[in-house]
This record gives C-alpha cells, structure tokens and sequence, in this order.
C-alpha cells in the first residue's frame, strides 16, 4: 500500500531538517549536468558549423580537372597534359544519363573590376546557369544568379561574391548597377547570400565574381575549360559516374579509362560521408562522455543515499515499531533522490542554457575565426530532454536501492542501530 | 482518565487470551557463533495484566520484547496474537499491528531528536492515517494525560529525561494500544523519575491497560501483579503477587 500524501509530508519533514545537505548535493548535480549540456552543445554547434560549411561548396558534386597521362595509351606517350573544351558538358551529360547537372568553368585571376573609383584585381569565373546551384551561390532576395537567356545572348551580367560586393559597393544595394570588368560594362545581377564554406578550390567564393560562361570566351578568348562541376543523380552512383566519365573523356581524348591521372577528380560526396561517419563518431563520444558523467552523477547520489539511510537507520527503526509501512519508509527516501536529481538537473540545464546564450551573445560581437569554426554552441532541446530522463532515472535507482535495504532490516536490528 | 476507550482491556483471542506464546525460540547468528536467546518460551496475556518481566542482563527479556512487539521474528514457536498466528502475517500487516495493537517504551526513549515532541506523539496517527484535526485533539489530550502541554513544541533534547520518557508514553498511547510493552523504561532515569513513570504505569493498569514491564529493579517489579523470571532464555519462574 503506497500512501503519497503521507510520503510527501514525511519527505517535507526530510527536507526541513537536512536543507543544507540535500541543497549541496543539488548543487553537484547541477554541476555536472552544466558540464553535460555545455559538452553536448559545443558538440552539436560543431557539428552544425561544419555541416553548414560543408554544404558552402555543394553539395554531392565532383569537381574535374585537365591532368596529365600516366600511362602511355594508343601511340601517344605518358606525361600527355590534356585539355576541357567548352563543349565537354554536353558530351558527358548526352553520354552519362546518371549526371543530373553539370557546368563547364573558366577562371581568370586578378581581373580587374571597376566601381566608380574603387578598383580591385578579383577571381572571376565563367560558369553556365546551373552552376549556382551545383556550387551554392544563393541570391540575396531582390536578385538573381545567372540565366540560359545571359548564356544564350553573351549578356554582360554579373553577379558578385558577398564580400566583394561590399568592397565594391559597401552597404548600397548592387543589383542594377554598373561594374567595369576589364573595362567592359557589366550589370550587377545578383549578389550570393552569405555562406560559411570549408572546402574551396581557388579561394572562397564571397570573394570572387561570376560571369556567363559565353561572355567570358567572347571578353577573353580562352579555348578551354579550367574545370567541369558535376553532380550525380544518385550520390550512392558517384563511383559509377567517375568511371563513365573517364570512359567517355578517354574515347574523345584517346587516354586510357583506367588511367587515374588524366582527370583529376575532386569527390566532396566521399569527403561528406567521410565527414559524416567522422561526426558521428564525435557524437557517439560526446554522448558516451554525457553518459559516464551521469552515472557517475547517479552513483554520487546513490552513495549519499547509502550514507543517508545508513545514519538514519535507528529513525527507521523508530518508525517502523511506530506503525511506518515499508512504503512510507521507502517512499520519502525515492522521492529525495528523484527530487536531488531532477532539481539538480533542472538547474543545470537552465544554466548551461544561460551559458550558451551568453557564449553565443559574445560570438555575435566578436570577430575570430577561431570562435567561428568551433561554430555557436547551440542547446538542443532533444538532448536536454534526455539529459533529464535520464538523470530522472538515475534518481529513481539512486534512491530504490538504498531505501530498499533501509526498509528490509527487522525494526529490532534498526532499534540497536546507533 | 487513562482508561481505554473500547474498556476491555483489548480483544482477547478465542479462549480469552490477549497474548499465547508457545516453545518461542529465538537463535542469533552471528558469523560463527549461534547465540540462542530463547529457549522455548510459554507465555499467555490476558488483558488489563500488568506484568513485571525480570531476570539478569542478557537472559533474554529485550528479545521477548522484540518478539511479541513485532519488531523481530522467532526463529521457532507460535506466536497468537488475538487468536492470530503472527508467522503469518505479511510485512504491512504487522506494521499495522504494531501501529494499532502495541505501544513501546524503551529503555533510551527513542525519540526522533530533530522533530518536536508533539510531532513524536503524533507520528503513530500518522501511520495509523488519522485525520488532521482528530489527530491534533488526540495529541494535546495525551500531553495533557503525561502533564506536558506546556513542552509540546520542545525538541527532546530540550527536555529532561523523565519528560522525555513521558512523551513516548504518550506516544505509546497514541492509537490506543492492547499492550504496552516497556523495555526498562526507568533505566535511564534518576530515582525520582523513575518513580513518577512506575506510577503513571499503575494509573494506565487502572485505568483497564495491559502493560508487560522489564525491569532490572526489585521494588519497581513488586509492585505490578505478575511477575515473570527469565534465565539464560528460559521462563524459570511465574507467580502471581
Ligand atoms: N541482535 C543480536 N545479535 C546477536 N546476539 C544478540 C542480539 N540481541 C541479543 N543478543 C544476545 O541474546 C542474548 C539475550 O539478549 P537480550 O534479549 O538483549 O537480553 P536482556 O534484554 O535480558 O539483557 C544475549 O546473550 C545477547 O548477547
Ligand atoms: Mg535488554
């Protein structure tokens, strides 16, 4: 027979008596769970900082470039340096079903642009339509990336990195407006939204400036390709296309298919995977960290619910001979340790929280890098869930066992207790 | 004024005994060594008895007192209580034995020092699930049965042993007990104390108790109406004063 009312006011009596020491054994708990939460939100803002860095470059693409033979193939010697023509896409896209997009690219480095009496020497870069969604570039609202009908027509558009958009035009909108690229007028199409990005080829892409792919042959001349970007249907097929593309480059450029060299091949979607089985395993050990912290927490609390029964075995003796069910013994001693744990926990997580927000408080005002890349602590509210079902269930077994042998002595042996 | 509500001195089994005690032994182990501190003790209690349990140190009587309080389990024997097997009884139902049916006093008083006195007192209604307000008239009358209103709110440690030894007492009583059983509740007391509890015992006996006594104390013993001698474990002698 469990009689709460009875529990909660024998618990009440507890807690009058002994404040300090069940305040300080709140306060270890709520320690340890501040270190918990502030583990697991530096894990988890980690983890979304790389994620989103990751997905600055794209995600799920290849990027190709021209090397050189390794193998001498057909009568032609090793060492052979091959070339992109601008029309390689469309050859791969017709030969290759599993490509689902893929744009030639042009670099030119320090090309001059011209802003009213700002002139900077940037990386642009010639790229089809497509490119800004293989490669991330997303508009800022009131713009737009490059188009077929800018391809098509040879337009002088462009559209500029975020960072070299405010060197060129500050805090003025730049949509509409007038740059000189080598002193031809281009207008200003659209400006990328800010990204975090970690992986680059060539510098980051908030500092450089895209053009049309047809208008940068027509400005500069250049035959051929710098690099090709690429994206399979199906990520699983990546190892697939890989192969495919060196088949048909190695037909129309007379390599040999299983030559490794002659196309130099950058696969971000084995980076990501490579990266995700990386973060996961930060995960697992975050949490397997998390977890020993509140175990160990648990056993604390166990220990001093040992201690606590033991000192006051004689009052349970006491009780006992006065009537107490073993329910009205055991029930006070669960409810303190539930109660220790769950208020401790409670005061953790609210001042990890706290802390969180104040650390992410200071990042939004200070620039470094450093603060940037181990990415704002973020409290996932999943895991606080958690963190106190857990620590709930620690206080139950940290209070069962330990009462349990407090209400199993006969009240006799309890009595001698002294 | 001490008289039990109900009056008969508590319900008696079939044949008119309130307490049948038959070859209760009771063995200790301890590691190697067995300690029998029973021998086979046969005892019967008719209500409103008061008995005198004497006999020298380690013969046994706290054990007898553990046993018929519920407080420890023979390890051999029958135990009637009311006409019931006590062996049988589950873990709550000799909690609510204890509660309803007996009152201790022990030798070192046994109250909880961080609670006041009227909490003390007031515990065993708790247990026994009395209501609030019948709880508290209940609790100031027995304060003012042992003449201690005015120390209701004291802590035992404020308060002197023969008011302390009052208090369980009082507690004692409490749910209105069949038997008061009293482990040498005059041990620790000085001669003068001792006297005032010897006699508030008589008044409860008049006023239609049962009370079974230990006592080390020749006089004390004299003055209840049976007197029960145990040695090494054994009943060596019952008499009637
Ligand atoms: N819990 C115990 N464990 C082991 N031996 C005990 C225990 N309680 C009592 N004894 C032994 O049992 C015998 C009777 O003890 P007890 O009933 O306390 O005697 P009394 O109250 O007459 O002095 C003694 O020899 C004592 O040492
Ligand atoms: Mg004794």
């Amino acid at each position: 027979m469990i009689r709460p009312l009875l529990i909660a006011r024998l618990f009440r009596r507890s807690v009058r008596i002994q404040r300090k020491r069940m305040t300080l054994t709140i306060m270890a708990v709520a320690w340890g769970t501040i270190a918990i939460v502030l583990l697991l939100s530096f894990g988890e803002g980690l983890k979304r900082s790389m994620d989103t860095g990751r997905k600055g470059l794209g995600s799920g693409i290849l990027v190709l470039w021209p090397g050189q033979t390794e193998k001498a193939y057909a009568g032609f010697p090793q060492g052979r340096s091959l070339h992109f023509l601008p029309e390689d896409p469309r050859l791969l896209e017709k030969s290759i079903p599993e490509i689902e997009a893929i744009s030639g690219e042009m670099i030119r480095w320090g090309t001059q642009l011209v802003v009213g009496r700002t002139v900077l020497n940037k990386k642009l870069t010639g790229v089809e339509p497509i490119f800004g969604d293989l490669r991330a570039h997303v508009p800022e609202p009131g713009g737009r990336f490059l188009n077929e009908l800018d391809q098509r027509q040879k337009r002088r558009v462009i559209f500029l990195g975020t960072e070299l958009k405010k060197d060129l035009f500050g805090e003025e909108p730049a949509e509409g407006k007038r740059v000189l690229v080598n002193g031809a007028p281009f207008t200003v199409v659209g400006v990328m939204r800010e990204k975090r990005q970690m992986g680059m080829y060539g510098g980051p892409d908030e500092d450089h400036a895209a053009i049309p792919l047809s208008t940068f042959q027509a400005l500069f001349g250049d035959p051929y390709l710098d690099d090709m970007v690429v994206k399979p249907r199906d990520p699983n097929r990546a190892e697939h296309v890989k192969r495919r593309i060196n088949e048909v480059l190695g037909a129309k450029y007379r390599f040999d298919p299983e030559d490794s060299r002659a196309v130099r091949v950058w696969d971000t979607i084995e980076n990501a995977r490579t990266f995700l089985k990386v973060m996961f395993g930060i995960e697992i050990f975050l949490g397997i960290i998390g977890g020993l912290t509140l175990l160990i927490g648990g056993i604390g609390v166990a220990n001093i619910m040992y201690a606590v029964v033991k000192q006051r075995t004689q009052a349970i003796g006491v009780q006992m001979a006065l009537g107490a069910f073993r329910s009205d013994v055991m029930g006070p001693i669960v409810l303190e340790a539930v109660v220790i744990t769950c208020v401790g926990g409670a005061v953790g997580i609210a001042a990890g929280w706290g802390i969180v927000q104040g650390l992410g408080f200071v990042q939004g005002h200070v620039e470094s890098p450093a603060m940037e890349f181990i990415g704002r602590p973020t409290f996932s509210l999943p895991i606080a869930g958690v963190t106190v079902l857990i620590l709930g269930m620690t206080g139950l077994l940290a209070g069962y066992f330990p009462s349990r042998r407090a209400a199993s002595v006969q009240p006799a042996e309890a009595l001698r207790h002294e | 004024m001490f008289a039990r509500k109900n009056g008969n001195g508590g319900a008696a089994g079939t044949n008119g005994f309130l307490i049948e005690l038959a070859g209760i032994r009771k063995v200790y182990r301890t590691g190697a060594l067995d300690v029998e501190a029973l021998r086979g003790i046969d005892l019967a209690v008719r209500g409103n008895e008061f008995i005198a349990v004497v006999g020298p140190s380690g013969s046994g009587k706290s054990t007898l007192m553990n046993i018929l309080g519920c407080l420890d389990t023979p390890t051999e024997g029958s135990y009637l209580l009311r006409g019931e097997e006590v062996a049988r009884f589950s873990p709550d139902r000799l909690a609510e034995t204890r509660n309803r049916h007996v009152g201790f006093v022990f030798q070192n008083f046994n109250l909880l020092p961080q609670i006041t006195a009227y909490e003390n007192v007031e515990m065993p209604l708790l247990f026994r699930g009395t209501g609030a307000r019948e709880r508290r008239e209940r609790v100031e009358r027995l304060f003012e049965q042992v003449a201690l209103l005015d120390r209701m709110k004291h802590r035992p440690t404020e308060l002197s042993g023969g008011q302390m030894q009052r208090v369980a007492i009082a507690r004692a009583l409490a749910c209105d007990p069949d038997i008061i059983l009293a482990d040498e509740p005059t041990g620790n007391l000085d001669s003068g104390s001792g006297r005032d509890i010897v006699h508030l015992f008589e008044e409860l006996w008049t006023g239609g108790r049962t009370i079974l006594l230990i006592t080390h104390d020749e006089s004390i013993a004299k003055r209840t109406r049976r007197i029960v001698q145990l040695q090494d474990g054994k009943v060596v002698s019952d008499e009637m004063t």
